[in-house]
This record gives C-alpha cells, sequence and structure tokens, in this order.
C-alpha cells in the first residue's frame, strides 16, 4: 500500500485553515505533507479529486460499538467498517459496553481490538462511575494513560448532583471532558418517546423536554463551579440550547453535539410510522418547536458538533411492541448524507459550517488530534461528492444494525472515499 | 359491505364518519339476533377467530366469544397467562405461531400502545385492537356510541362529558375521536395530573366536574386505573371521591335525562357513587349487551362472512328488541 498519496484537483474544505478553494493536498508517512494550488511528486499515488470536496477525516464523538459484550449487535470491526463507509475517520466508543469500560484492561482491549481489526480510529470513552452505576468515580488517571479521550456514563444519567460535581472536578486533573446523558429519571420514568400531543394520541408514556434541560441546567452550573469540562450527549431540546448558549456567554466550558435524527425528525414520525420502532431513541424524537430551536442553535454555533449516537440493535430487540423496543438507531452510515441533503442542501448550513461540525470542532470538543488538513496533522480525509445521489438501503449497511428511521430516503451527497492515517480505507465506486 | 373498506380495526382515529354509522348501523341490525330463541347465524361458518388476550379482561374478551359464537364462527382464547408468553415467547412468535394455524382474524388485547398495529404490520389475518396500553379500544367506543343512539336518537349535537383518569385511558381516546367525527359536543374532565398533554387540542378540558356535567346528555365515566399507575396522581380516593367523583348531587346538574355510562370494571365509591352506578340513567348494562351487537358487526364487516343477518337460515324475528332499549329506525 502506497503511503504517498496526492489528492488533485479538488476542492479543499478545511475551516481550522480557513480554506475553501481548490487545492491538491500530499499525504506522506501518515501525514498531511503539504497543501498547495498545484501539488505534484514523484512516485505518489494520484487521486484524482476533480468535483469532489476533499475534507479533514470526520471524527464522531458517540457512537456505541458493543465490544465486548454484545457482538451480536455490532463488533469494533463492523461499526468502524460503517465509520468507514459513512465518510468518518474516528469514533469516540461509548463505555456502555458488558462489561463497562470503567477500568484501562477493557480500555485496552478496545483499542487492541481496533488496531487488530478495525477500519477507522477508535477513541474510546471511559465511564465516570464504576459500572456506570452512578456511585463511585471510575479510576480517571488509568483511563486516560490507557487511551481514553473522555468520560461518560451515556445511556445512564448521573443521577447525583453529588458524583456529577465530583466527577467534574476530579477530571480536571486529566484534562478529560465529562460528557452527560443529561435526563432526569424520576421524569423520563418508563417513557417511550416525548410526551406531547403525539404521545397522547398514541397512548405512548412520554418523557417531557424538561426531562433533559433540567439536567443540562444542573450540569453548566457544576461546571461553573467546579472549572470543569462539559460535554453535553445527544442535546435534543430547546430550553437545553438555551442553558448551553447561556452557559457558553458566560465562559462555562460547556460544549455539546446534536444527532441528524433529532435536527431532521420529531415525535410525529412515531406516528406516521404506526409505531415502527425504529423510531424510538433516547433522548425521544421532539417537538417541531425544539427540532428548529436545536437546528437553530447549530445555526449558531452554540452546538460544536453533529455526533450520531449510533447505537446498533438486532432486529429482536426492535422487532417487538413499541414500548418493549430497545431504545436508539444507527447512524454512521446515513449521517453525512442527511446533512448534505437536508442542511447544506436547503442552506441551513453552509459547506464550511457542516464540515467543521464534523471535524475541528469536535476535535477541539474533545482535544483529539486531527480535525484539520494542515501540513503535519494526521493524514485522515473524508472526500464528499456533492451530486451524488444515493438511497439509503439499510439491507446494504456494513453495520450489523438495520434499526434507522431513514430506509428509503433519497439523499443528495455523500462521502465517496475515506482515508485514515495516510490509507483509503473506504472507496465508493463512480 | 362495502361501507368498511379496511382490512383491519385498529382505532377510531382513522375511521370516516360513515364508516362509523356503518358499523353502528350493522350493529343495530344484528342486535335482534340476541333476542332469538336460538342465537345463532350461519354468517361466519368456517372462518377461524383467535381472541389473543395479554390482558385480564372479563367483559371484552366475553363480548367477543359471544358475537363470534352466535355468528359461527369458529374460535379461540389464548390468556397470555395461560400460555408460552410466561414462557418468554415474543409477541411476534405467538402471532406467527397462531397464524400457522390460519386464522382468518385474530383479536388482540395487550398493555403496550401499539401492539395491534405491530401485529397488523406482520401478520395476513385481520387484526382487531380489543384495547392496545393507553392508545384506543374502538369497539367500546362503538358500543357506547350506539347506546347512545339507542337512547337519545342521535349523536350529532349531543352534550358529552368524559370524566376520569384520562391519561391512562384507551376509552377515553376512542371515544373522542368518535364522538368528535359525529358532531357531538364532549367536553373532558380529570385533575390536571390525570389529563395527558395535547388532549385539549381534540376536545375542552375542565377540572371541575359540576362544569363538565352541567346540561350534559351523556355522562361517560372512567375507571381510575390504579395498575398503571407510578406515584401519586391525586393525593387520596376520599378526594377524588369529594372533587371528581359523580354523585347524585352532581348527576342533577345534568339534562333530566342524562345517561351515565362506564366502561367497567367500576371502583364504586372513587369516581362513582353506587346510587349513580345503579341509578334510574345509568346504561351500563345496555352497554354490555351492545358490546355483543357491536363485536358481531366488527366480525361480519372484517370477515366479510357471507352476508349480514338476511342471509340467517332464520330470518330476522318480527319483534322488537327487547328490555329497556326502544328500538332505532337504522339510518337509511
Amino acid at each position: 500500500m502506497s503511503l504517498l498519496i496526492l489528492l488533485k484537483g479538488g476542492r479543499l474544505v478545511d475551516p481550522a485553515q480557513r480554506i475553501d478553494a481548490r487545492r491538491d493536498v500530499l499525504l506522506e508517512d501518515g501525514r498531511v505533507a503539504a497543501v498547495g494550488a498545484k501539488l505534484s511528486r514523484r512516485g505518489a499515488q494520484v487521486i484524482d479529486a476533480d468535483g469532489l470536496v476533499v475534507c479533514p477525516g470526520f471524527i464522531d464523538l458517540h457512537v456505541h460499538l458493543r465490544e465486548p459484550g454484545r457482538e451480536d449487535k455490532e463488533t469494533i470491526a463492523t461499526g468502524t467498517r460503517a465509520a468507514a463507509a459513512g465518510g468518518f475517520t474516528a469514533v469516540c466508543a461509548m463505555p456502555n459496553t458488558s462489561p463497562v469500560n470503567d477500568n484501562s484492561g477493557i480500555t485496552r482491549f478496545i483499542l487492541d481490538k481496533a488496531r487488530s481489526g478495525g477500519a477507522v480510529r477508535v477513541y474510546p470513552i471511559g465511564a465516570i462511575t464504576r459500572g456506570s452505576r452512578g456511585e463511585e468515580l471510575a479510576e480517571y488517571g488509568d483511563l486516560k494513560d490507557s487511551g481514553c479521550v473522555a468520560v461518560s456514563d451515556d445511556g445512564r444519567p448521573v443521577a447525583s448532583a453529588r458524583v456529577m460535581r465530583r466527577a467534574l472536578e476530579y477530571a480536571r486533573a486529566f484534562d478529560l471532558p465529562v460528557v452527560d446523558h443529561c435526563e432526569e429519571p424520576a421524569l423520563f420514568e418508563r417513557a417511550a418517546m416525548n410526551e406531547g400531543p403525539v404521545a397522547t394520541l398514541l397512548g405512548l408514556r412520554g418523557a417531557p423536554a424538561a426531562a433533559e434541560s433540567i439536567v443540562v441546567e444542573r450540569d453548566i452550573q457544576l461546571a461553573e463551579l467546579t472549572a470543569g469540562r462539559l460535554h453535553v450527549a445527544h442535546l435534543s431540546t430547546a430550553a437545553a440550547a438555551d442553558a448551553v448558549r447561556r452557559g457558553k456567554a458566560r465562559g462555562v466550558r460547556v460544549t455539546a453535539e446534536v444527532t441528524p435524527h433529532h435536527l431532521l425528525l420529531t415525535d410525529q414520525a412515531v406516528k406516521d410510522s404506526d409505531y415502527d420502532a425504529s423510531t424510538k431513541m433516547n433522548p425521544p424524537l421532539r417537538s417541531e418547536a425544539d427540532r428548529r430551536a436545536v437546528v437553530e442553535a447549530l445555526r449558531d454555533g452554540t452546538i460544536d458538533a453533529i455526533a450520531t449516537d449510533h447505537a446498533p440493535h438486532t432486529v429482536d430487540d426492535k422487532k417487538v411492541e413499541y414500548e418493549e423496543a430497545a431504545f436508539g438507531v444507527v447512524g454512521l452510515e446515513t449521517a453525512v448524507g442527511l446533512c448534505l441533503d437536508r442542511l447544506v442542501g436547503p442552506g441551513l448550513l453552509t459547506l464550511p459550517h457542516l464540515v467543521a461540525l464534523l471535524s475541528i470542532r469536535p476535535a477541539r470538543a474533545f482535544g483529539l488530534p486531527g480535525g484539520t488538513l494542515a501540513p503535519g496533522s494526521p493524514a485522515d480525509v473524508t472526500v464528499l461528492d456533492l451530486d451524488r445521489t444515493r438511497k439509503v438501503e439499510p439491507a446494504r449497511f456494513q453495520s450489523k444494525g438495520r434499526n434507522t428511521p431513514f430506509g428509503g430516503w433519497t439523499l443528495k451527497g455523500a462521502a465517496v472515499m475515506t482515508i485514515v492515517a495516510g490509507q483509503v480505507v473506504w472507496q465508493e465506486r463512480r | 359491505m362495502s361501507g368498511y373498506p379496511h382490512r383491519h380495526l385498529l382505532g377510531i382515529e382513522s375511521l370516516q364518519p360513515s364508516e362509523i354509522v356503518t358499523i353502528l348501523d350493522t350493529a343495530e341490525g344484528l342486535r335482534e339476533i340476541l333476542d332469538r330463541p336460538l342465537k345463532k347465524v350461519p354468517a361466519l361458518r368456517g372462518k377461524t377467530v383467535v381472541n389473543l388476550f395479554y390482558e385480564s379482561s372479563t367483559r371484552t374478551r366475553a363480548s367477543f366469544e359471544v358475537a363470534e359464537k352466535v355468528l359461527s364462527a369458529d374460535s379461540l382464547s389464548i390468556a397470555a397467562a395461560a400460555s408460552s408468553v410466561q414462557k418468554g415467547e415474543t409477541l411476534l412468535d405467538t402471532a406467527k405461531n397462531l397464524e400457522a394455524m390460519n386464522p382468518d382474524m385474530i383479536v388482540l388485547r395487550h398493555s403496550a400502545a401499539g401492539a395491534a398495529h405491530f401485529l397488523a404490520r406482520h401478520c395476513r389475518a385481520a387484526i382487531v385492537n380489543a384495547g392496545d396500553g393507553a392508545h384506543e379500544h374502538p369497539t367500546q367506543a362503538l358500543l357506547d356510541a350506539l347506546t347512545l343512539r339507542q337512547r337519545k336518537g342521535r349523536l350529532q349535537g349531543l352534550r358529552v362529558a368524559i370524566v376520569g383518569d384520562l391519561l391512562h385511558s384507551r376509552v377515553a381516546r376512542s371515544n373522542i375521536w368518535l364522538l368528535s367525527k359525529m358532531g357531538a359536543k364532549v367536553v373532558l374532565c380529570a385533575p390536571p395530573t390525570l389529563v395527558p398533554p395535547g388532549i385539549d387540542a381534540l376536545a375542552p378540558v375542565t377540572h371541575r366536574i359540576d362544569e363538565a356535567v352541567e346540561g350534559a346528555d351523556a355522562v361517560m365515566m372512567l375507571r381510575i386505573q390504579r395498575e398503571r399507575m407510578t406515584g401519586a396522581y391525586y393525593p387520596s380516593d376520599r378526594e377524588y371521591h369529594l372533587r371528581f367523583g359523580l354523585t347524585e348531587a352532581r348527576v342533577k346538574k345534568a339534562k333530566k335525562d342524562v345517561l351515565i355510562l362506564h366502561p367497567g370494571p367500576m371502583n364504586r365509591g372513587v369516581e362513582i357513587a353506587s346510587e349513580v352506578a345503579d341509578g334510574p340513567y345509568s346504561v351500563i348494562l345496555d352497554q354490555v349487551t351492545n358490546g355483543v351487537a357491536v363485536r358481531m358487526a366488527v366480525l361480519l364487516l372484517l370477515l366479510g362472512g357471507s352476508g349480514g343477518p338476511g342471509d340467517a337460515e332464520h330470518p330476522p324475528a318480527q319483534r322488537a328488541s327487547a328490555g329497556s332499549t326502544p328500538a332505532r329506525a337504522k339510518d337509511s
């Protein structure tokens, strides 16, 4: 495999360098060697990027790779292949595996698997508390040293304000962001969807938007109190977006991510699909007012990253009564197409802004390498074809999970090539 | 039988008013069979119906069973407690296994909202929703409507108060849909903790029962569903009865000829005082009889059968329906 790649003639969109222009990019020994108007290099494998968009490799801050423990849902191999196919060069793996990634042994297992069979970079996220039980803090020093880039009890909110306070405080010693799944359990109890008129008509138990925003407010105040780094996972409500906006304005160290499904769908999808469990996730699809507010928070810079919350499940976990079905949808192989078609297409986001939300800003939120193609950076590249039209066909996913609410959607714009450390790990036939 | 063009009966929400009228008219026509000495017609001979009940139910299940027997369908009833459900079989597997026996219809009662839609998506048989969680209970709304129509001669313009645990009630949802579609004026009443958000888009809500009952042609009382409640939605049965219960004094605020309906089973002394439940304006037992007729109509309309009651071996008896229920001319 050539270690010298020259991407020629593409439109380089690299927000960190404020570049949106026709540029060649030379990759050498896993790094970006040069960026220039007309580069040439003897011995380089030339990739014709004419008509394509060359971007810093996309980073997904929030995926569930399910290994160890639920290899029937996904493995590090299949999950990272899904990432590569979807245009992501790096993914952050949530710790709610079985056992929970709350110690360096599990972290090293994940990294070993990623090295031997992973298609893209994997950054493990360690647990906030042992077993994600919300009681005693996990050993952040060990987790950091063995490769964790953040801590989270994702899937389970940190119910105790005291524990959250200690986590934000203690994580400062290792400069780890604390990623919270913000949800007040007493308000969420047994909910299957968003509380509101649609849940009422469907007769499903709903969780109010306040279940999220109460905890976002709490966490921001705790981050302010402790000077800790807070990252709000999968933000989904207007009130939470507003809390983050106000927090940032007064200098709190808070970042936030949003998923494509919360940007594009509302709880009406549950009704329109006649209780199809591929519309069930946590946080649930919200009201149209919430959806619009979250899009606005993306546009005004309040939200730092688009992350998928890729949550693969087996058919058996989903093909049951709605209330019984597992929470979560897959997202790695649909995110880029959805964002290009539904956010950039109609002009809600500029292309450079979208690229920033998928590269430099998530990289900065978690302090990850990459996010830019400045010389010396990792040679992680995502190549887009803005004219490529593709139909979402779950049966053809690389992921083991087929649980998407976007099956059958036709999307214009797609990731067509993914390069990690100077190696092409995914290429779409043209 | 082209007045009902659907394959299933999953809820009232998706029905057109004309389809509701078709079901009610059909039920009205079939009701008389129940008064014959020989209560059996061969309309659904050779059709198989499975009653799959995942929740305990006395009257709904019995009502479907009687309707099936009267129409000569072959039926079997499966209670979740007595089936492989306890061994951990999924709803879909159970349904698929039953389907291997080629039933024409599955009547499903389930605690999960959307369970009937789920079966409709994955099974070939016609699905009748006999109550799914807090979503819908269409045959209950239909039998309530039949009862009201018999007694009042119409649904259009009736003022109907629906009082009680709206939050957990599938009966309320189906009735709100049906009555609004048929032009009745619905008023909802419950303590704020038992009002599901957004329901006021369908009908006005009050928290004062006296206001709701004032001038009502009918009051539908809903059961407090303690088994679905976690935590306190109201402080005590005592306070509930005092503030939201239907007492004789409150009934007096309604129209003189008010009808009191309750889908049962009742919590006497909580949502309804015994004097009211057993009082002269109570049509609670009429509802039970009409339940059989409505379910016969649904079976017949969905399974097509060999036709309506006119195809019966014994022509309809030349007498009015018995009992306290005056017969009502069918809508033309």
